[in-house]
């Protein structure tokens, strides 16, 4: 209760710096600690993996933290303590703190293991998808088909990280993780996308997703993810492998419809394209 | 009167330069020891005052203090400047100043080469902080360079590879000199296994630095190669590979941070017993847990690369091998804990930051656990949780390590003392802000922001703020460390004793503070070893 009084104090204490009222979307900033639990297959299995791994530091912390704390309180000089200078070493207890370590990371080893080879199976994907990209920003193409997505960051967004733009960027709606064209994916079904790049390194990262893999001219790199069924929404993520200026200014926004919607989407789209590629002057409008 | 003699020829035979010269063409290894701390020292504030533009323009969403390329710059060469430039230096200064003191040398193996080793350096880095100011400003690709971005800058770029070379080349001499100093100069009855922690950190190290360095010359000059000779090896579009550079990068990289970090380890293991009254915990273990360190530090290379798109099989196996190095790191926190464990500790400034040392790696470390786990790695990877982790193990790892030697050894070199109230300002303005500035970053990497960005979304503000105001008290406060320095040298009243400190044992606590000139003019008998022996 006083944390979460304290944490408002701070809040309102920061806002009157940043003067600037919060944002009407999102959570607040305090209350950004953790990792998304995310909504595929992997990202909440990740989710699991990571907080067990923090637990079991905290434990460890707590056991080498206390002992440390207590010899810091009790084995000092001021309050008379008598240095035991025959404790030099003991062959027994430093077998066992070698030993149990290793226990631990076997325990620790073991599911991180089990759910790397699980991610890293990409075989069956019902939608394929192929990402480029490049300085700055990500091309969609829809394998099987000749939808063609060119996505960057969003005019608003845009226009109020121009050096003196003079535009708040609280008013700008999900300043620096909007695009133009999202990409547009079925909840549902097991996606793979192939990634690559044009020009340097990229990484594409979707932290609600569970999945970031770098983007490599000369190489064809792929993940694999399914949206559990009825979590369709926005995801938003950024690119993670600095690229260059627009390094913080290509973000990646999924949608994630319905399969009917998105076969919808695709047609549509893929009508769309195919006129604009038999009359050229019109431009492909593929927003989303 | 044949003692008194020698004593008179000596003094001659010293004939030490004075003013510039004594600098220029120094041999000594105290004096070249001081003109390695001094430029890591300025370095150390060169590479801080980046750091905090940085933690300005991040300040808040939307602040735009520099343009992003400066920003990415400015990320490159904090990153540059902070490893080559204030930990490598100050280490080798350290070792130095106390690798002759502690093994009973009177001085370095190969003078001159600590000369040429020395004077290397400021031409390194006037290459390297000199490239931002040249057209197109530095390199803005961050510390690991990866291509084939790095191709994208101008002038800068060859200049910071040839500062590399430079820098290498540096590293590499005094590495080999350190190693015939502990090999060939060590006192007779002082056997391997009875060296100071330091110098069996040090003796590693310098190792690490041999093995690594020219395999990242190669991978430099590889680029360098490929901007202005036509060759490919990293140009996918003929026929390269820009993974290649990832794979020899990190295999240079991953000893380059236990480079940074073994020393600290000896330190640490040098003032712990002395503040706890108490001999150090299972020395032996201490020796082989370092060695197992260094050599696991080649096999772990790849966690730096899980999301590249590696081979199921190799990801696992440097998982595996990463979460191995636990064991022995994990073997050296509990000897530390062990050490105090029943012993009679006080609190002086070198104490207080190796106590610190010890809780604040150890978070590093529980954090370098969790990033060894590769499906967490997929989302931790590139994020403020990787900047978070490196920066708890360099900052109050390396760095308060080197402060603890600084305000541990400062007596012995000056032969007074500092003003101890100051020092421990020092280091409660340290220990506190270094947590609001770094720990706030876990919670940024995990809730998504990516690192080396130069804006972000509102909803990591506030996080950024609290680091942001930990990392300016942060800054500031370190401009207390020269001027104690500064004012202990000048008016430090003189110490009495050799050591100023009640329960120092070691070779260099045997010689008067400030020591002579050539440390140890003849060996230590037997008796001083017995006396100096720490277990």
């Amino acid at each position: 209760m006083k944390r979460a009084r304290l944490g408002t104090l701070l809040g309102t204490l920061a806002l009157a710096l940043a003067g600037g009222p919060q944002p009407a979307w999102g959570k607040s900033g305090w209350d950004e600690l953790n990792m998304p639990r995310g909504v595929t297959n992997v990202s909440t299995r990740i989710y699991a993996l990571h907080m067990m791994a923090f637990w079991v530091c905290v434990a460890i912390a707590v056991v080498v933290f206390g002992v440390m704390i207590w010899s810091l309180i009790f084995h000092r000089k001021s309050r008379g303590a008598v240095p035991d200078v025959s404790l030099t070493h003991s062959t027994r207890v430093e077998i066992v703190w070698t030993a149990v370590p290793v226990l631990i990371l076997i325990g620790m080893a073991a599911p991180a293991a089990r759910l790397l080879v699980r991610i890293n199976n990409n075989t069956d994907p019902q939608v394929n998808i192929r990402v480029t990209g490049f300085q700055w920003g990500w091309r969609y193409q829809y394998l099987g088909s000749n939808v063609s997505v060119i996505s960057k960051l969003s005019e608003s967004s845009t226009a109020a990280s121009m050096m003196h733009s003079g535009i708040s960027p609280t008013s700008v709606p999900h300043y620096l993780l909007s695009v133009d064209h999202p990409l547009v994916v079925p909840v549902g079904e097991k996606i793979r996308l192939l990634i690559t790049s044009i020009d340097v390194i990229h990484s594409w990262w979707v932290p609600d997703l569970g999945v970031k893999r770098d983007a490599i001219p000369g190489f064809l790199n792929d993940a694999s993810f399914t949206i559990a069924p009825g979590k369709t929404g926005t995801y938003r993520g950024q690119c993670t492998e600095l690229c260059g200026r627009g390094h913080a200014y290509m973000p990646i926004v999924v949608h994630a419809v319905t399969p009917a919607a998105f076969e919808a989407w695709l047609k549509h789209q893929s009508a769309l394209q195919s006129e604009a590629a038999t009359h050229p002057p019109t431009t492909a409008a593929t927003s989303g | 009167m044949a003692e008194s003699h020698a004593t008179a020829v000596h003094a001659e035979h010293d004939h030490k330069p004075h003013g510039w010269r004594r600098w220029v063409f120094a041999t000594n290894h105290k004096d070249i020891g001081t003109m390695y701390l001094i430029l890591s020292g300025v370095m150390f504030f060169i590479g801080g005052t980046a750091a905090m533009v940085i933690r300005a323009q991040l300040f808040k969403s939307g602040m735009k203090l520099v343009d992003p390329e400066v920003f990415n710059s400015l990320t490159t060469l904090h990153g540059l400047i902070m490893i080559f430039g204030a930990i490598m230096p100050a280490w080798v200064g350290l070792g130095n100043w106390m690798i002759p003191m502690q093994v009973g040398a009177p001085d370095m193996a190969l003078p001159r080469l600590n000369n040429l080793s020395f004077w290397i350096l400021p031409f390194a880095f006037t290459l390297l902080v000199g490239s931002f100011f040249v057209p197109g400003g530095s390199i803005a690709g961050g510390w690991y360079m990866y291509p084939p971005l790095l191709q994208q800058f101008g002038a800068a770029f060859p200049m910071t590879i040839f500062a590399i070379h430079l820098m290498g080349i540096s590293s590499i001499l005094g590495a080999i000199n350190i190693i015939v100093t502990i090999m060939n100069l060590r006192a007779p009855g002082m056997s391997l296994l009875r060296m100071p922690l330091f110098v069996w950190t040090w003796l590693i190290t310098a190792y690490l630095l041999i093995a690594v360095m020219p395999v990242l010359a190669g991978a430099v000059t590889m680029q360098l190669t490929d901007h202005y000779f036509g060759t490919s090896f990293f140009n996918a579009a003929g026929g390269g590979d820009p993974v290649l550079f990832l794979h020899l990068f990190w295999f240079f990289g991953h000893p380059e941070v236990y480079i940074l970090i073994l020393p600290a380890f000896g330190i640490v293991s040098e003032i712990i017993p002395t503040f706890a009254r108490k001999p150090l915990f299972g020395y032996d273990a201490m020796v082989y847990a370092t060695a197992s360190i260094a050599f696991l530090s080649f096999i772990v290379w790849g966690h730096h690369m899980f999301t590249v798109g590696l081979p199921v099989a190799a990801q696992l196996f440097f998982m595996l091998s990463t979460m191995l190095i636990a064991v022995p790191t994990g073997v050296k926190v509990f000897n530390w804990v062990a050490t105090m464990w029943r012993g009679s500790m006080s609190f002086e400034p070198p104490m207080l930051f190796a106590i610190a040392f010890v809780f604040l790696f150890s978070i590093g470390g529980f954090s370098g656990l969790m990033l060894a786990l590769v499906p967490s790695d997929y989302q931790y990877h590139g994020t403020y949780f990787v900047v978070a982790h490196f920066h708890y193990v360099l900052v109050p790892g390396a760095v308060f390590a080197i402060f603890a030697g600084i305000y541990y050894w400062l007596p012995k070199w000056s032969g007074r003392m500092y003003d101890m109230r100051l020092a421990k300002w020092h280091f409660w303005l340290s220990a506190i802000f270094v947590n609001v500035l770094f720990f706030p970053m876990h919670f940024l990497g995990l809730a998504g922001m990516p690192r080396r960005v130069a804006d972000y979304a509102p909803q990591f503000t506030d996080w950024n703020m609290v680091a942001s105001i930990g990392g300016f008290v942060f800054g500031a406060s370190q401009l207390l460390l020269p001027y104690i320095v500064w004012k202990c040298v000048r008016s430090g009243k003189p110490i009495e004793a050799n050591s100023p400190w009640e329960g120092a044992r070691g070779l260099e606590w045997e010689l008067p503070s400030p020591a002579p000139y050539h440390s140890w003019q003849s060996p230590p008998g037997e008796a001083v070893l017995a006396r100096a022996d720490k277990h």
